[in-house]
């Protein structure tokens, strides 16, 4: 079966087209589209961005270098040359980046213009703040980005729901050398596991991408979980969210937001727009990096993995999923099929702080989550997980039992902190020291300290 | 396994592999294997020694990008390790230099910081900063006849283009052209650095007898090419109770990577920057190009400036503190005067200083004192959260250095149907300099800018160029075409007069039209006259900035035409438990002369300040101890996004201050100067590390200020003030 989209309004089949070859290579090799540009190859600054959408699905930007071919089975692909032919005149958002002068070397503009074009149409309220989180994933060198997001808004956004064709789409794809599966119901994804457990299982790919775009390798078999019906569902009962193992950050926001806001809060931080389109929750743990953003906040939430087997399934407690730098206790002929959030009670205090070197898209030198109960003023319950301290994402038990009893004050915060040298001896690389990461970690607890007990008083420099 | 002398080579598996078209090491240079800008033994391929991680050995040819690097994955090199040089200090330690120390002396520096009041010492670091354009190097070299060279490249020194690859294909200059369009981003990173991608894509090209293009991804754009040069700083100062310096000894040490490159220039701007907008009467001021095995540094925006800034910022930092006093108000002690207080350290009058009615204005406008107080009260009221607030005043010296490469040429055409080819010799890579150049040329034939063709810069039109730097772009080729532009329109008038029969001091170029007293003709009409009377509609235009001399024995003359100077306060706020900072609110006042073109300048001021904000707090290029760069994607090196920018950023562009100098128009450059700008951000966050600590805490921040760097200083003040 051919992988079949939309691109710029042209119906396309492609039979022979490698499924390890990035949207970014066939967009500018294979079709001669030049617009979208490769600024990284890393999915890090947004200069080839483009839109696609899906038949249900509304308009969203994407990196095309963190995907692959076969991921744009039944898309609608809108690149900047999609927007107006050239010599004819510019559309708005193209307009409205030259009328504020927001181009100045233009190897990024094509990237911000579909980054744009996609906010204009999700209807979200036009402030600063909006726009900076719609291009956070669009790097600029020359402007200083100020004409740019006067340029978003000036265009505002309007919910515009554009109902795009029905494309069918298929559940296998193979070029004659490569596969790429893309089943549609969780008994064919299992059964595929078992039969290509070397496969890579493929969700967003914002992660697993880079293989093909900056290693240049090509992967053989590739298991797609982005159509399976029932990793794309959310069911919500009363004590807890179930997110299905393919659904999005951007999808996955919402919820999360009613249920943990600070947990959305730092998902708003993950990757960029782009990113957050493609890239899941599911993905995040799955790849088990010690600096993956929602794992501590799984762990701290007391979350559970839902792995799915040919033996059936069966429940992992998040913190016991991870065993060792890059490895899960998933079996080779497993996925993951859920994960359960506990909705947290009124009276538990969550908490989730990101530290980085950029507040925006950036990977994180230190993440600490916290869900701690208080009564009377005593600690009587604390969880607490960190990433970047360890070579997985783990719980700080010594941290934990320093707290519990204890009266919630700064000298118990403080006490807590120290304990962590107990939990962690944290490495040096680029993002940060062993003794920052030990020093931030530990004065983390400080700001839960401020945070949870001094209301009104801004305890974070963005709150400024 | 580092510095490592190269055993053997074997490239014959890349070469067998079908699609490859070409292999090149170092001994398939056909000419000399050497693209030195400034001194020579700059080989584009390593040859016997391998002088940092990422130094390029062979490049390899093929029919797809995937093939070449599959290609090259099949080289086999065998290295024999020798004893790198990683750090600065390491270098400074092994007195091993690039080129010889530069040395400034005014007076005596050791009898005036002896003879002072008070005294300090310290040391600073400033760190290095990619330039991150954010389209990588790229070069298209496309075989001509003979053996003739056509090299597009993403330069913005297409004659330095030129030469390098003349040399390595060693054929004669005039053998090789040189075309650019524009580049996507440059900021000094495509000064130098382009000519060894272009002579590798020249060399593959000639080897493969077929066009090649060669462009980095940007992985290897990072590691391979050099970057900002990070500084090491040693100061001495002696001053009195104003804070006023009497005498000043700084030590500067860079480090310039494998090679010189343009290190030794790069180290004189700091050299002559070490200044800033003060006077400084007894002074000693050495630089060290430091060699060391890391990739070798090169331009980038201020070239130097920046961290000779760093250096005296610091030390009227540590003075002010010192004295308990505010560090404005040493700033103005120090300013340069009137009378005896005029003439810098190398020797220049000051003589269009404007840097205390700049520093007044802003203060004035947003009310500086007041938020002075109200950061204060701030500090007061918070324990976690402190703000800081800083003032920058910006004096930054315009013309290159060395005068030689204060010249350039254009080439304009008028064509019978009244279109204006332009050709000049600076090249576009968004700042703008193109239309300001078009507005220049229609400005002088007064006509329309849609009138006039703005075209790729090429060796062939314009030759022997300077590259385009050192914010010089609009102020030489605007004069050039303004000068080509005026014989054009002088030999026109001469038309005009015949025709009309009027002195040609009665004919008068405006809207479009040629009047005399009451008759017109278009300026097309004109142009055919121009032609049927057999007058030529095409010149040369060439400038050369007046005035400037340089002794590179005593190293003192006027290098600079005239300076550029600019104020700017940035408010920042950091969290003590973390070192997070964030800027929250800027203000500009910014000299541009009279601007050719405000939009654009707000542009360049806008982006230069976002940029050095970024070399100063995030950006952090970071080498193992093996001497690798680790931070050599976006991912990992970061830049400042939209949200970094401060939420309050108010811009203005100095008005009625048209350049004293008869610059084109009195304008000013505009590339440069605001960058510095931005050093207002790392002071502020110095402020707010000092507020952690008792009064006259002399905070310890190097740059980047990260989150990590501002963590440790406000720790350190903590411990400081409890030790007393």
């Amino acid at each position: 079966m051919p992988v079949r989209f939309q691109l710029n309004g042209v119906l396309i089949e492609e039979n022979d087209v490698s499924p390890s070859m990035t949207v970014l290579d066939y967009l500018r090799e294979t079709k001669g589209l030049k617009g979208t540009k490769e600024g990284c190859a890393e999915g890090d600054c947004g200069a080839c961005s483009i839109t696609i959408q899906s038949a249900l699905g509304r308009v969203k930007t994407v990196n095309a270098c963190l995907m692959l071919v076969p991921q744009l089975d039944g898309m609608s692909v809108v690149t900047v040359e999609g927007l107006s032919a050239p010599d004819t005149d510019m559309h708005p958002v193209q307009q409205a980046l030259v009328d504020n002068h927001a181009a100045q070397c233009g190897f990024c503009t094509p990237g911000f213009v579909m980054a744009l074009y996609a906010y204009t149409q999700t209807g979200e309220s036009v402030t600063p703040e909006s726009v900076h989180e719609a291009i956070a994933g669009n790097l600029c060198r020359c402007t200083g980005y100020r004409p740019i997001v006067d340029a978003g808004i000036s265009l505002g956004s309007k919910a515009e729901k554009v109902i795009p064709p029905a494309i069918e789409q298929s559940d296998y794809y193979t070029d004659g050398d490569e596969d790429f599966f893309a089943p549609r119901r969780l008994e064919q994804l299992v059964a595929l596991k078992s039969e290509h457990p070397e496969a890579f299982v493929l969700a967003g790919g914002t992660d697993l991408g880079m293989r093909a775009s900056k290693e240049r390798q090509p992967y053989g078999q590739v298991i797609s979980t982005a159509n399976v019906t029932e990793l794309n569902q959310i069911e919500r009962d009363q004590d807890s969210v179930r997110f299905g193992a393919a659904v999005n950050y951007t999808r996955a926001l919402p919820i999360l937001e009613e249920i943990a806001p600070s947990f959305a809060q730092l998902v708003r931080r993950i990757g960029s727009r782009q990113i957050r389109n493609l890239g899941t929750i599911g993905g995040n743990i799955c790849n088990a990096s010690p600096i993956g953003d929602t794992a501590p906040c799984l762990i701290a939430l007391s979350a559970v993995m839902i792995a799915r087997g040919p033996n059936g399934q069966r429940d992992i407690p998040a913190d016991e999923f991870f065993t060792d730098y890059r490895k899960t206790v998933l079996s080779a002929d497993e996925i993951l099929e859920a994960i359960r959030v506990p909705i947290p009670s009124p009276d538990l205090i969550f908490r989730a702080y990101k530290i980085s070197k950029r507040f925006d898209q950036d990977i994180s030198a230190v993440i600490g989550a916290f869900a701690l109960k208080v009564e009377a003023g005593v600690v009587v319950s604390a969880r607490i997980a960190f990433g970047g301290m360890a070579a997985t994402p783990a719980r700080a038990p010594a941290c934990a039992a320093a707290l519990i009893g204890q009266p919630w004050s700064l000298d118990t915060a403080i006490a807590g902190g120290a304990a962590l040298t107990e939990d962690f001896t944290p490495l040096t690389d680029f993002r940060a020291s062993q003794d920052y990461r030990s020093r931030v970690a530990g004065n983390l607890l400080q700001r839960l300290h401020l945070d949870t007990t001094q209301d009104g008083v801004a305890v974070e420099v963005m709150a400024l | 396994m580092l510095t490592p002398k190269i055993q053997s080579i074997d490239v014959s598996a890349a070469r067998d592999l079908p699609g490859v078209h070409a292999v090149l090491i170092a001994g398939d240079v056909p000419g000399r294997n050497d693209v030195a800008p400034i001194f020579e033994g700059e080989p584009i391929l390593a040859e016997g020694l391998v002088e940092y991680v990422g130094h390029p050995v062979a490049a390899i040819a093929a029919e797809t990008m995937d093939i070449a690097r599959a290609a090259a994955a099949l080289v086999v090199v065998e290295y024999l390790a020798l004893d790198p040089v990683l750090s600065i200090d390491e270098a400074l330690r092994r007195k091993s230099f690039t080129s010889p120390p530069q040395i400034m002396r005014r007076g005596n520096s050791i009898q005036g910081i002896a003879d002072a009041r008070h005294q300090i010492s310290g040391e600073v670091r400033c760190g290095g900063q990619d330039h991150f354009y954010l389209e990588t190097h790229i070069a298209l070299a496309v075989p001509q006849e003979d053996r003739d060279m056509l090299v597009y490249s993403s330069t913005q020194h297409p004659t330095e283009v030129q030469h390098g690859v003349a040399t390595v294909l060693g054929v004669p200059v005039n053998a090789v052209t040189t075309e650019i369009r524009r580049m996507g981003g440059g900021f000094g990173g495509k000064e130098s650095q382009s000519t060894i991608i272009a002579a590798l894509a020249a060399l593959l090209a000639a080897q493969a007898r077929r066009p090649v293009k060669l462009r980095l991804s940007r992985d290897d754009d990072m590691v391979i090419t050099g970057k900002r040069h990070d500084f090491l700083f040693r100061y001495q100062a002696g001053f009195d109770d104003n804070g006023r310096i009497e005498g000043i000894d700084i030590l500067m040490a860079s480090r310039a990577g494998n090679v010189a490159d343009l290190s030794s220039s790069v180290l004189i701007r700091a050299l002559c920057h070490a200044d800033n907008a003060y006077y400084l009467p007894n002074a000693h001021i050495h630089g060290y190009p430091c060699k060391t095995n890391t990739v070798s540094n090169t331009g980038f925006r201020g070239f130097g400036g920046p961290q000779g800034m760093v250096a005296i910022e610091t030390v009227i930092d540590h003075i002010a503190r010192t004295l308990g006093k505010d560090p404005d108000d040493v700033r103005r002690a120090n300013f340069y005067d009137e009378a005896d207080r005029d003439t810098t350290h190398y020797g220049q009058k000051v003589e269009d200083n404007i840097i205390a009615e700049m520093v007044d204005r802003l203060s004035q406008e947003i009310d500086y004192p007041a938020r002075k107080q109200a950061v204060a009260a701030f500090n007061r009221d918070n324990t976690v959260l402190k703000k800081g607030i800083a003032l920058m005043p910006v004096k930054f010296g315009i013309s290159f250095n060395l005068p030689t490469l204060n010249q350039a040429g254009a080439l304009v055409h008028v064509y019978t149907d009244g279109s204006v080819h332009l050709n000049h010799g600076g090249t576009e890579m968004g700042q703008g300099l193109y239309i300001k150049v078009a507005q220049v040329v229609a400005s002088t034939f007064q006509i329309d800018i849609d009138q006039v063709k703005i075209s790729s810069t090429n060796t062939a039109k314009v030759p022997n160029t300077s590259a385009t730097a050192a914010s010089s772009g609009s102020d030489l080729n605007g004069m050039a075409a303004h000068d080509a532009a005026n014989q054009i329109k002088t030999r026109m008038a001469g038309v005009a007069a015949d025709h009309f029969e009027v002195d040609e001091g009665e004919i008068e170029f405006r809207n479009n039209r040629i009047y005399a007293r009451n008759d017109s003709i278009s300026f097309a009409e004109l142009a055919q006259l121009t032609w049927e009377n057999r007058v030529s509609l095409s010149a040369t235009g060439f400038y050369s900035t007046p005035k400037i001399s340089w002794d590179d024995d005593t190293m003192t003359g006027r290098p600079f035409y005239y300076f550029s100077y600019g104020a700017c306060v940035s408010e920042v706020v950091i969290d003590t438990l973390t070192g997070e900072n964030r800027v929250l609110r800027t203000d500009i006042l910014q000299d541009c002369g009279r601007s050719l073109n405000p939009a654009i300048d707000l542009g360049q001021i806008e982006g230069a300040f976002v940029q050095g904000m970024g070399w100063l707090t995030m950006e952090e290029l970071w080498w193992d101890d093996k001497g690798a760069l680790r931070t050599h994607g976006p991912s990992t090196y970061k830049i400042p996004g939209s949200r970094d920018v401060p939420p309050e950023f108010n811009v203005h562009i100095l008005e009625d201050a048209p350049n004293r100098e008869p610059t084109i128009f009195r304008s000013k450059a505009i590339g440069e100067p605001p960058l510095m700008l931005a050093l207002s951000v790392w002071l502020a966050l110095r402020d707010a590390v000092a507020s952690v600590g008792e009064q006259r805490c002399v905070p310890n921040l190097d740059t980047p200020a990260t989150a990590e760097a501002v963590l440790m200083a406000v720790d350190e003040a903590r411990a400081q003030s409890r030790g007393g």
